[in-house]
């Protein structure tokens, strides 16, 4: 299995330690019912700068001194305080240098709001040759407003993500010079004198969040999807989107095909690990992450996914679909009852383990039972909400000095290999109805 | 009684459009907005009693299919001219609303004896130089459509816009929205060339209609056509927003007969 650790990098206040401007931000938040377009008067370059540090560092510690982890991810947003990672490459350049043996995993690059393909393949290389070969990079459309912060056009996304992974292979792999005429993209002159280490590119992950067509794309290039903290049941369906459309192309999928990122709080102390895994909830969490009209823009969705969403009721804790009214102008009494709903839902987020959190014992068997259930090869472990640096750099230890040992032992047993054991797409099928799914069915009713 | 309107499926170019008539008399295309086909309103009614309503349904805005290689205002004004060329439809009248002005200006600027007489309903199309159109990408389809009139409340037709609210109805807003963003996302409802194609066109019969409380395409906007077009008429109405042919229906019809009929 391949063992990484995954945060937003948020930009938040410790509530212990500065509770007014933690409550602040968290209710200018929940006013707006969007942490995409909080106004930038209320970042502060000087926290910002703290804070950002300390994420860095707490990777290159993982990097020295945590060494059950195989890998660092990243991933970027823009124009809100849920991610200080707006350019990630920047990030994962720092990295490069500064650590010397952790995968750095970027999943993933938003190639079509970045919309220099050309570019991208640079930075990347250059990412690549500085971290001696440890990139692993990944691709995302990026969410709905993304296209708004980068001014990308929605309805053309999905053409210039396609082709923007097609051309950064392409000059990766194509001796140059050579010019490229494509349908949004064009380049005189193709050349780039930095390639990548890793031959014939690094490897490719794709994160998602149950698209199924992200799925079958992924399937038919070979490419390992890793799911956000999806629940269980629906990411089984996808898992076998996926392995049906491998099938198809000819292989069986196996663990090495799948990853799965899962939020945790680990700690010395059952209570306290509980309250801190609270915060992930801060802001109203992901059900807040941009209002609806900037989650969808015009276009950015299929057909068929504006079909489903034109019938879909109107709750429930789906992102960009936020947990109260758009309203705009409530008291500060509402806001603060507005919080308590949001709160509210944390037993239910515990039952359902959209959030594991509790001593490394405790955890443990949680953990267990989705390797279980879903059988990945890369496994990314989420922690994020308002949680001091010291809280943080414990439950990274605690991980990795409890959890890992007894999860990797049980990932050996179950041959969950990953992707840099065996290759993706290597298992060849003589027949599709041969075909066998990956996930445990029954180890989900269990 | 019969039918009040009726579809067909025209064809150019190995393409299918649908095109709505109703009415009876001179030919008159109808250029639909941004969101699509409003649906037959009292308006269309009054016009269909001495013209022929003809009302493509553009291309990828909910009924006719997209067609992929149109990246642009000109290219969809190109495809209606050669359907006009095809169904000889010559020195047709034109009356266009909004995205749908914007495309009547484009096909002027193209061919100025494209029309005969064009009426220009708060057109996009053209920066304005004191404010900024209204960007429908931002906010959901119907907080665009509440705010493009100046009182819900007292706009009788206001509740037909576009048909019931059904999710019929949102997958069809959001149709037109997506193909809205391919054709002016960037720069944002106009063309920065559009004044000076426009200018120095001689004998155009432009009339142009403007709502003093337009939220959508401001002032300064139609201001910069009715100086690009010499010779256009501008009619403003008082207390009223970006659809004079719902707030305004009575003047509204009367100033359009009027102008056409001259």
């Amino acid at each position: 299995m391949h063992m990484m650790w995954f945060t937003e990098r948020a930009y938040h206040y410790d509530p212990e330690v500065e509770p007014e401007k933690y409550r602040e931000l968290e209710n200018q938040i929940l006013k707006l019912r969007s942490f995409y377009g909080t106004p930038n008067r209320f970042f502060d370059p000087e926290h910002g700068a703290k804070v950002l540090n300390q994420y860095l560092d707490e990777k290159v510690y993982t990097d020295q001194e945590l060494l059950n982890f195989d890998g660092v991810m990243l991933n970027e947003h823009h124009g809100t305080p849920f991610c200080l990672g707006s350019v990630m490459d920047v990030e994962a350049a720092v990295l490069a240098a500064k650590t010397r043996r952790v995968r750095i995993v970027l999943l993933g690059n938003p190639v079509a709001t970045v919309a220099n393909p050309l570019r991208l393949s640079e930075e990347l290389a250059m990412i690549d040759l500085i971290s001696n070969g440890r990139l692993v990079s990944g691709w995302v459309r990026g969410a709905g407003s993304e296209q708004f912060a980068n001014n990308t056009n929605p309805a053309l996304n999905r053409e210039l993500f396609e082709e923007g992974v097609e051309f950064i292979v392409k000059a990766w792999t194509t001796p140059g010079p050579f010019r490229y005429e494509g349908k949004r993209f064009h380049f005189r002159q193709v050349n780039p004198w930095v390639l990548p280490l890793q031959k014939p590119h690094p490897p490719f992950w794709i994160p998602g969040l149950i698209s199924p067509d992200t799925a079958d794309w992924c399937a038919r290039n070979r490419y390992p999807y890793v799911a956000l903290a999806t629940k269980l049941e629906p990411t089984m369906e996808l898992w076998d989107i996926y392995g049906k459309a491998a099938a198809r192309a000819g292989y069986q999928a196996g663990p090495e095909n799948f990853g799965y990122l899962q939020p945790v709080m680990v700690n010395d102390n059952q209570e306290r690990a509980e309250e801190l895994g609270k915060r992930i909830l801060f802001g109203g969490s992901f059900a807040h992450f941009a209002r609806p009209e900037w989650m969808f823009p015009p276009g950015y969705n299929s057909k068929e996914a504006t079909r489903r969403l034109a019938r879909l009721d109107a709750g429930g804790n789906v992102a960009g679909r936020p947990a109260h009214g758009t309203g705009g102008d409530e008291t500060e009494e509402q806001i603060e009852a507005v919080k308590r709903e949001v709160y509210a839902t944390y037993p239910r987020m515990l039952e359902d383990m959209q959030m594991i959190a509790g001593t490394p014992s405790n955890v443990i068997p949680k953990l267990k039972k989705i390797l279980d259930v879903l059988r990945p090869g890369i496994f990314s472990f989420w922690l994020d909400g308002p949680v001091s640096h010291k809280d943080r750099l414990r439950c990274l230890t605690l991980l990795n000095n409890e959890v890992i040992p007894a999860l990797r032992e049980y990932g050996h047993k179950l041959e969950l290999v990953s992707p840099f054991q065996v290759a993706p797409g290597s298992r060849p099928l003589a027949r599709e109805s041969a075909y066998e799914p990956v996930g445990n069915a029954e180890a989900l009713s269990a | 009684m019969a039918k009040e309107s009726s579809e067909k499926t025209i064809r150019v170019g190995g393409n299918e459009i649908t095109l709505v008539t109703a009415g009876s008399g001179r030919p008159l295309l109808v250029l639909h907005d941004e969101l699509g086909y409003t649906g037959l309103l009292e308006w269309q009614r009054a016009l269909a009693k001495e013209y022929t309503l003809l009302i493509p349904l553009a291309p990828g805005f909910g009924r006719s299919p997209r067609i992929d290689w149109i990246d642009g205002v000109r290219d969809l004004g190109s495809v209606y001219a050669r359907i006009l060329r095809e169904e000889r439809l010559n020195d047709i009248d034109v009356i266009g609303f909004s995205f749908g002005g914007w495309l009547a200006a484009d096909m002027i600027a193209s061919n100025p004896s494209q029309f005969r007489r064009s009426v220009l309903v708060a057109p996009g199309g053209i920066r304005a130089p004191g404010g900024e159109i209204m960007d429908v990408f931002q906010v959901p389809a119907q907080k665009y459509i509440d705010a493009s009139v100046v009182d819900p409340a007292r706009t009788p037709e206001f509740a037909k816009l576009y048909g019931e609210p059904t999710p019929e109805r949102y997958e069809a807003l959001e149709d037109a929205r997506a193909e809205f963003a391919r054709l002016a996302w960037q720069p944002y409802f106009y063309n920065p060339s559009l004044p000076h194609l426009l200018e120095g066109i001689p004998d155009q019969k432009v009339l142009l209609l403007w709502g003093t409380q337009d939220r959508v395409v401001p002032r300064s906007a139609i201001e910069a056509y009715h100086k690009s077009l010499a010779g256009s008429k501008l009619v403003v109405f008082e207390n009223c927003g970006h659809r004079p042919e719902i707030e305004k229906t009575e003047q509204f019809v009367n100033e359009v007969k009027q102008f056409l009929a001259a």
